[in-house]
């Protein structure tokens, strides 16, 4: 077994241990999902709440997975000096990012296999789907969500770095046009979301699933700023221990 | 060629001295103590020799390579105990040997380890559930993973009972007589006393003494005993021409000469003033110092 695999497996281990994470990454998406099209409250604007929803859990699933699981285990693994304890071993640091990138991108799989088998049952039904562009908008997101996520775990304690990324997932949530559409929030709010990554994930993946996207050029340049900028101020300032 | 080179090496935190100017060798196949109250200077020392940070000033060689800048090679070759933590509370004893033991890919066998460390009916405990000795027994495997030529180990035996102890100062013993450079960093001297070939002394940021133990402790005999609080230290001092201090409630005579016949004169001396004076003579010891007593005098006192 090689180094990469060896951590890869560790990686795992940590996920499947972490019950409250995956929670989060897992069910909280799926019920979302499930509750939100079968339970028609929300003003989507759509005939049928679950085309609206799918591509924004969708993005919630790859925050959840990306920014809230791996920022809370980087944090406290951090908290804990397992980081400082890897740093002294052949691993290093290439090796350690790597197991933990395909580590996000296993759970991601399997959220992905989740949340488009439910929302098929719900009856959700795709327009003109560019699955590879959907694809490269999760590969975006997944940067720009894992560097939002290691920039507060590389510099907040364990504790704190819990409360402010399960913080931040809420207001994300809420404001992220995941569930709400961002014509629906006031005007100053709408604006400020519409620079979110949340927002602007939800919708390139509505434009690439459904044919619906809002303001899909500027969400992509939103994404891909996000997706760079975020990772290059997390390795410019994560403390290690 | 050494095992590890330390060459006047100043680290500093902004405006704070941690390490001031220090230089030192460890050898293959000998425990090097690194000795010192907290606070000292060894943990920034130690973590620099394990390449968790760069010199400020001097240089660190381990293997003959800077484990700053080649990382990757010197940590394929050296085993690290962290002071404390180091694994994730809900893994467990055995996945995580293994984990190591694959991770350095030095052909240790996990479940032979797992044994050496005596954690074999905790193989499937979590880090949360071990006690402070198994943990120190386990962060031990985890170095030991490595099959290091070189070893780090800061404060191996911190919060640990007597078996424990036991258990480990046996695998440090056996590490070095199979030829790898143990550096040990502790505050314990009773522990540095039982395992060092080698001490090097921190006080303030400083090496105040480096000298092999057996030297050391050769430099410096002493007679010790406890009395009566009435006894005249003066007087006493002056019968026997040597300085007598009180240290801890006891009496304390040192001197330099090992020569046999003069302990016995100098026990002969005092025993007979004491018993002239109608006082007690208890706790009759003499021979070389402490370790402790050695480094109260390097430093005027102050641990």
């Amino acid at each position: 077994m090689t180094a990469l695999t060896t951590q890869l497996q560790a990686e795992m281990n940590v996920v499947r241990r972490n019950g409250e994470q995956l929670l989060v990454t897992l069910g909280i998406p799926l019920l979302l999902l499930g509750f939100f099209s079968v339970v028609d409250v929300l003003p989507t604007n759509e005939k049928d709440p679950v085309n609206f929803l799918v591509p924004g859990i969708l993005a919630l699933a790859v925050m959840s997975t990306s920014m809230v699981s791996l920022g809370i285990a980087t944090g406290f693994e951090r908290n804990y000096l397992v980081l400082k304890r890897l740093a002294a071993t052949p691993l290093g640091t290439t090796r350690l990012i790597a197991a933990k990138t395909l580590s996000i991108a296993v759970v991601e799989a399997v959220q992905m296999i989740l949340l488009i088998s439910l929302g098929f049952l719900l009856g959700w039904s795709p327009q003109q789907a560019n699955w590879l562009l959907a694809l490269c908008a999760v590969v975006l997101g997944t940067f720009a969500f894992a560097g939002i996520g290691l920039f507060l775990a590389g510099n907040l304690r364990g504790e704190v770095n819990l409360a402010a990324t399960n913080g931040l997932y809420l207001v994300l949530l809420l404001i992220g046009g995941i569930v709400f559409p961002l014509d629906k929030l006031p005007g100053a709010l709408s604006a400020i979301s519409r620079c979110l990554p949340t927002s602007a994930l939800s919708d390139v993946l509505r434009d690439a699933l459904m044919s619906a996207g809002e303001h899909t050029t500027s969400s992509w340049i939103v994404l891909v700023v996000w997706a760079i900028a975020a990772p290059l101020l997390a390795a410019k300032t994560f403390k290690w221990n | 060629m050494s095992a590890v080179v330390v060459e006047n090496l100043t680290i500093r935190y902004g405006d704070f001295v941690a390490v001031n100017d220090v230089s030192f060798q460890a050898e293959f196949g000998e425990v090097t103590a690194i000795l010192g109250p907290n606070g000292a200077g060894k943990t920034s020392t130690i973590e620099t020799c394990e390449g968790y940070r760069a010199p400020t000033i001097g240089s660190v060689q381990v293997l003959q390579k800077n484990p700053f800048t080649d990382r990757t090679a010197v940590h394929s070759e050296v085993g690290v105990m962290l002071q404390e933590g180091g694994v994730y509370p809900s893994a467990r004893v055995f996945e995580t040997i293994t984990q190591y033991c694959a991770l350095y890919n030095r052909g240790v066998d996990p479940a032979t380890l797992l044994a050496a460390v005596d954690l074999e009916s905790k193989a499937s405990s979590t880090w949360r559930r071990l006690s402070g000795g198994e943990k120190q027994r386990m962060l031990l495997a985890l170095a030991l993973a490595a099959r290091p030529r070189v070893a780090f180990l800061d404060e191996p035996t911190s919060g640990v009972d007597i078996n424990g102890r036991d258990a480990i100062r046996f695998i440090i013993n056996d590490l070095a007589a199979n030829g790898t450079a143990v550096v040990l960093a502790t505050h314990e001297l009773d522990e540095a006393e039982r395992l060092a070939q080698r001490v090097v002394f921190f006080h303030q940021g400083k090496i105040v003494a480096n000298a092999p133990l057996a030297i050391m402790r050769s430099a410096q005999h002493e007679l010790r005993f406890s009395s009566s609080p009435a006894l005249n230290v003066q007087e006493l001092s002056a019968h026997i021409g040597l300085q007598v201090a009180i240290i801890q409630d006891h009496y304390v005579v040192r001197f330099e000469n090992a020569d046999s016949a003069f302990s016995s004169e100098l026990v002969q001396r005092v025993s007979t003033w004491l018993n002239d004076k109608q006082l007690p003579l208890n706790n009759l010891s003499i021979g070389a110092q402490r370790l402790e007593d050695i480094f109260r005098n390097l430093t005027g006192g102050t641990q």
